[in-house]
This record gives C-alpha cells, sequence and structure tokens, in this order.
C-alpha cells in the first residue's frame, strides 16, 4: 500500500490524533444529556466529529488518486527556529521569569536581540546593517509605546530602574 | 425617508473630529502595514487590533473598519507593484495589474483601483443601510435552533467556498470550534482543556491565533520560499491618471464588479476573495473591444472590476455580521470578536439598542472608503517607497510588533508563549494544505455554538428533531446539505478546482 496523497495522509493522521485527544479528554466532564447538557457535551462532539473526519482524510489520501505525489516537501527549519526562538526570547527579556530566576532586562534589549535572532532567519545576514535596524525598530517603539501610548511596558532593565 | 434620518443619525456620529481622526488613523495604519508583502487583511487587523482595546467602542469599531479597508486597498497596491499579492482577494488583481506596471502603467492601474473601490464602497454601504432594517426584523424571528442551523450555515458556505479539500477545511472548521472552547465553560464554571494554566481560563485569545497563525505562519513559509525576489516596476511610471479612452473601458467594468461584489458579500462564506475571483471571471467572458490589450497582458478591466467588487464585498459582508451576529469570512470574525471584548453582542439588537453604534459605523465605512482615495492617490509615492524596503528588514520588524501587540493585551507574557506556539502551527497547517481561515471563523463561533444548542436542546427537552421540524431552521439546513451536494457534483467539483488553480 502506498500512500498517494502525504499532504492529506499527515493531516488526516493530526486531526485525528488532536479529536481524540479532545474526546477523551472529556473523560473529566460531566457530559449530562441532550436536554441538560454537561460541559463534555459539546466537545464529545466536536471530538468525535474530528477523529470521523480525520479517518476519512486519510483514507482518502490512500485509496484515491487526487494530488498524488504531493509531497510534504522539505521544512524550513532555519526561518521556523529563528522566528519562533526570536519571539520566545523576546519574552522572556521583556519581564524576566521569575520561574527560571531571571529579572527584567526590558524591551530595549529584547529589541535588539529579537532583531538580531530573527535576522539570522534570512540568508543575507549582515551585522551592521541589524544594528541599524535594531536601532531605528529600539527607537521607534519607545516613542510610540512608552512616551506616545504610555503603555505599561518595561523598557530598562531592572538595575538601571531599581 | 426611513433611510435619511437613520444616515443622518450615522453621519452625526461619525463626523466629530476625533472619528473623524480615528478613520484616518485606521486607514494610513492599515494601508501601511497591508502594503507589506506577504501580509493579509486577517494578519493586518490582528497585528493593530490591541491599539484599538483603549478607545471607546464605536471609536474603536470606526477605526478597525479604516484599517480593514487600508488592508485591503495595501494589499491591492503590493499586487500591482511587485506581484505579490498578500491575501486571495488581489491575486486576480495582480494579473493584469503587474502586466499593466510593467509597462510603466502603474499609475491608471493604482488610480483605477482607487477610485472604482470607492464608488464600489460607496454603492456596498448603501446596500448595507437599506438591507440592514429588513433583515433585522427577520432575525428576530430566529430562536436557538434557527441560530444554531444558521452557524451551520455559515460555516460550511465559508468552507465550501474556500479553495482546496472540502473536508480538509470542514475539519479545520471544527478543530476550531474545539479551540474556541477552551477556557471556562460560561454554563457550569468549569475550566475546560486549560492544562491547569490559569492565563488559559480565559481561553485563547483570538488575536494571538490569528497573528500567529497568519503573522508568524506566513513570515516563515515566506523565508522558506527561495523566490522572493521581487521586481518593482515605479522607475517608469508615468502619470498617475488613466486616459479618457481607459475611462471609457473601465467604467461600466466597475458597475459590473461593483453588482457582482455586493451580491457576493451578502451570501454567507462570500466575501472579498470570492468576488474579486467572480468578478475577473465575469470581465473575461464579456466581448472585447477590438483594440483592447487581451487578459493576463494588462488589461485595465481586469484591474478595476475585481477591485471594484472586492470592496463592494467587503461592505455587504457587514450585513450578516451586524444582522445577524454571523461572521461570512475570518476578516469578520475578527470584527466580532473586536466587538464582544467592547461587550457588544453582534446582531439584531445592536441596531435597536445600540443606533448610534450601529449607523456611526454604517456612516464611518463610507468615510473610510472617501479616506483611501485622499490618502492613497497623493500617498502612492510613500507606499512605492515602502515596498523598495527589503524583506530582511521587514520581517523582524513585524514579529517584534506581533509580539510587543501580543504582551500589550493582558500585560501578560504567556500570550507571547502563545504566539510563539500558534506561529508553529500556522506553519505546520500551511505545510500540510491546510487553509486557516475556516479554522479562525469556528474559534470564534465556537462558544455561541454551542450555547445556541444547549438553548435549543434544552427547550426541545433533548429532541434533536427540533432542528428540522422547525421550518426556518430546516430551511437553513437543507440549504446546507444542497450547498454540500452541488460542491461533491463532479462537474462544479472540476470548475472549482479550475478556478482556484488555473486563475
Amino acid at each position: 500500500m502506498r500512500i498517494k496523497n502525504q499532504k492529506d495522509f499527515a493531516s488526516g493522521l493530526m486531526f485525528m490524533g488532536i479529536g481524540l485527544v479532545f474526546a477523551v479528554g472529556t473523560l473529566f466532564y460531566d457530559v449530562g444529556s441532550a436536554s441538560h447538557m454537561g460541559p463534555g457535551y459539546f466537545p464529545l462532539l466536536l471530538g468525535v466529529l474530528l477523529t470521523a473526519l480525520g479517518v476519512a482524510i486519510a483514507l482518502q489520501a490512500v485509496v484515491l488518486k487526487t494530488g498524488a505525489g504531493e509531497g510534504i516537501g522539505s521544512w524550513a527549519w532555519r526561518p521556523l527556529v529563528y522566528i519562533l526562538g526570536a519571539n520566545f526570547v523576546f519574552g522572556i527579556l521583556l519581564t524576566g521569569s521569575p520561574g527560571l530566576g531571571l529579572p527584567t532586562i526590558g524591551m530595549i534589549v529584547g529589541i535588539y536581540v529579537l532583531t538580531l535572532i530573527a535576522s539570522l532567519a534570512s540568508s543575507q545576514f549582515k551585522i551592521r546593517e541589524v544594528l541599524i535596524l535594531a536601532t531605528v525598530l529600539a527607537v521607534g517603539s519607545y516613542m510610540i509605546f512608552i512616551v506616545l501610548l504610555k503603555l505599561q511596558i518595561p523598557a530598562w532593565p531592572y538595575f538601571i530602574t531599581g | 425617508m426611513e433611510l435619511l434620518s437613520t444616515l443622518s443619525l450615522g453621519f452625526s456620529v461619525a463626523m466629530t473630529p476625533a472619528n473623524l481622526m480615528y478613520a484616518f488613523v485606521g486607514c494610513f495604519l492599515g494601508t501601511l502595514i497591508g502594503v507589506l508583502p506577504g501580509l493579509g487583511p486577517v494578519a493586518t487587523i490582528a497585528m493593530l487590533m490591541p491599539a484599538t482595546y483603549v478607545l471607546p467602542p464605536v471609536s474603536a469599531l470606526i477605526m478597525l473598519a479604516g484599517i480593514y479597508y487600508g488592508a485591503q486597498y495595501g494589499g491591492s497596491t503590493t499586487a500591482i507593484l511587485v506581484n505579490l499579492p498578500g491575501e486571495a482577494s488581489s491575486v486576480v488583481t495582480a494579473m493584469d495589474g503587474y502586466q499593466m506596471a510593467r509597462k510603466g502603467l502603474a499609475g491608471p492601474a493604482l488610480s483605477t483601483a482607487a477610485l472604482g473601490s470607492f464608488f464600489a464602497g460607496t454603492v456596498g454601504v448603501l446596500i448595507l443601510a437599506a438591507f440592514s432594517t429588513p433583515l433585522t426584523k427577520v432575525a428576530f424571528k430566529f430562536g436557538a435552533a434557527e441560530y444554531f442551523s444558521l452557524m451551520v450555515l455559515g460555516l460550511i458556505a465559508a468552507v465550501v467556498l474556500a479553495s482546496g479539500s472540502l473536508l480538509k477545511a470542514i475539519a479545520m472548521t471544527v478543530l476550531g470550534l474545539l479551540l474556541g472552547l477552551v477556557g471556562t465553560d460560561i454554563n457550569s464554571g468549569i475550566p475546560r482543556y486549560t492544562l491547569g494554566i490559569p492565563e488559559l481560563t480565559d481561553g485563547i485569545g483570538f488575536v494571538t491565533i490569528a497573528m500567529g497563525i497568519f503573522g508568524y505562519g506566513e513570515i516563515v513559509m515566506n523565508l522558506g520560499r527561495t523566490d522572493m525576489d521581487r521586481e518593482i516596476f515605479t522607475g517608469k511610471m508615468q502619470g498617475l491618471w488613466p486616459t479618457r479612452k481607459q475611462v471609457r473601458e473601465v467604467t461600466p467594468a466597475v458597475l459590473r464588479g461593483t453588482l457582482l461584489g455586493a451580491a457576493l458579500g451578502i451570501l454567507p462564506g462570500g466575501g472579498a476573495a470570492l468576488a474579486a475571483v467572480s468578478a475577473y471571471a465575469l470581465e473575461k467572458k464579456i466581448k472585447m473591444a477590438p483594440d483592447e490589450i487581451p487578459f493576463g497582458q494588462g488589461n485595465i478591466r481586469g484591474v478595476a472590476s475585481p477591485e471594484a467588487a472586492n470592496n463592494a464585498a467587503s461592505q455587504t459582508s457587514f450585513v450578516p455580521l451586524l444582522t445577524l451576529g454571523i461572521p461570512p469570512n475570518a476578516v469578520m470574525a475578527l470584527m466580532l470578536g473586536a466587538m464582544i471584548i467592547h461587550n457588544i453582542q453582534p446582531g439584531p439588537l445592536v441596531m435597536t439598542r445600540n443606533p448610534q453604534l450601529f449607523w456611526g459605523l454604517v456612516v464611518s465605512m463610507w468615510i473610510g472608503n472617501l479616506m483611501l482615495v485622499i490618502l492613497n492617490l497623493p500617498l502612492i509615492r510613500i507606499w512605492i517607497k515602502l515596498l523598495t524596503v527589503p524583506y530582511r528588514f521587514l520581517f523582524p520588524a513585524i514579529v517584534l510588533f506581533c509580539a510587543i501587540g501580543v504582551f500589550t493585551i493582558n500585560n501578560n507574557t504567556f500570550d507571547i508563549w502563545m504566539l510563539g506556539i500558534f506561529g508553529f502551527v500556522g506553519y505546520l497547517f500551511g505545510k500540510l494544505g491546510c487553509e486557516s481561515a475556516p479554522l479562525l471563523l469556528g474559534f470564534i463561533l465556537g462558544p455561541m455554538m454551542e450555547e445556541y444548542l444547549r438553548r435549543a436542546l434544552l427547550l426541545s427537552l433533548g429532541d434533536w428533531s427540533t432542528f428540522v421540524t422547525r421550518p426556518i431552521s430546516a430551511g437553513l439546513l437543507a440549504a446546507t446539505v444542497l450547498l454540500i451536494v452541488i460542491m461533491l457534483l463532479p462537474a462544479v467539483k472540476k470548475k472549482r478546482a479550475e478556478a482556484f488553480t488555473e486563475e
């Protein structure tokens, strides 16, 4: 048996998995009856439906010839890791993380680090350009978010603000 | 003459200096972000939405509507100048618009797009104003069962008209409905699927999902492609205005696009993208003048008609949202989310209980359209300049604004983690060929659908047949089944596949 449409087969499996998780999850909640729906009633219904749809999509991918040979293609790991990494590191720097014992570093430093990491996702990385971009973004963000909109965003590291 | 008095009420609300300014700022920011390649209106609206939370409800909605038009128009600008349509509705604009730009006719292409859109928007607003009152009266006949069936119809219609596999799109809708249920169950107060995380008891933020999937997901997709080299034809732009001959060609095309777009926009599941594609298909069927440039090589009708259609549809797609509370597409789903945040439950009650808001919004839509013409034609050179900024400078800025944007919603870094997670999810969906717009629709409608189902079944004492014994509900469900059957007919299926690939 050969899988004719990899994309559909994989998405079928994904829907099946998620559907099952939600359906099984309703074991923790009261399902109730149709006239008195509990918190588990609707999710159970949808979870079963999603699982069934997933099975149908996966089966179709195996049986039908449509879209044959459609592979998933290679993953863009480099942009994925750097973009999401930039996002997570920025989050940690912005307010710190009491759980990890990290202090607040604030938005300004965060912007430099975010720009640096995110720029690594592109194949044309030039450190000078990145530093200029980061400076423009830092000054711009400070003016817009802190000065103009007066948002409650920690801007400077803990050892400066005290 | 009821229409006149309600419209004048609307003008009195929308024409305050503050609200005019919000409409202007919205249009400006929307165009600014919308021009950036690879960012569609959903991502643009999601990115700018936190900025509107602090405003009073009417002003926030006015600004959001401005952002929406701006984003749409910005997308068309990018499509014409760099052949990089940021969204489905400007894909067809790119085909002839870009060819015009290559011939140095970017100016007329952009100005016809703007003026055609303005005309279409004006007609769309009038239709919206005229249709809302009678539709609201119908809506008052609706009970819980009817609303549930209407939502089923709306979700299925949205899916049917999306591109790609029908089953996958339905699965994405169901997944959206499920994600919408995460958080505290309003009926029992029990937190569902929160994994013990306190931040999740309020549910997943819809802005976070939209930004993650449509913003981050698309950035990673763009960077993963190697063909991001863009060619911009701006150097040899000769003049902004169309010639008299072009105006003659364009006028009937704009009229056709407007009518078609306005009609398709009202349908559940309709909206800008469908309107633009259909309008282009229609123009292609109209007999050509002997000396006309063929389609696909820079025919100005191929720009004017889809642009008029998508703008007319943008207006009229507010009809189902404002009268019934059912968003017909992903952008309207975001607008619905914004209204809920401001404690407005869209539906027939908005118009009767809160006429200032309703008519103020309607009129500000027209003002938004006017702003676009006033703003965009003189500022076209700025937008062009913006397009020459390389993508490697743009995407770090987009990541930054998304991260700061979600943080400011609750002042909680948890939203930044969720943003990253949904960025990955969005990329995964893209890789697997699963369209994300239905997910967003389902996500917003999930809790409402559950509530209507609960009420309908409570009233019928648990009898599911209530959905088919009540005539309006039965009619809506029959329409749903009919839609699915039509889509599964082999002939239609083939046509549909063609329409979305070869266009």
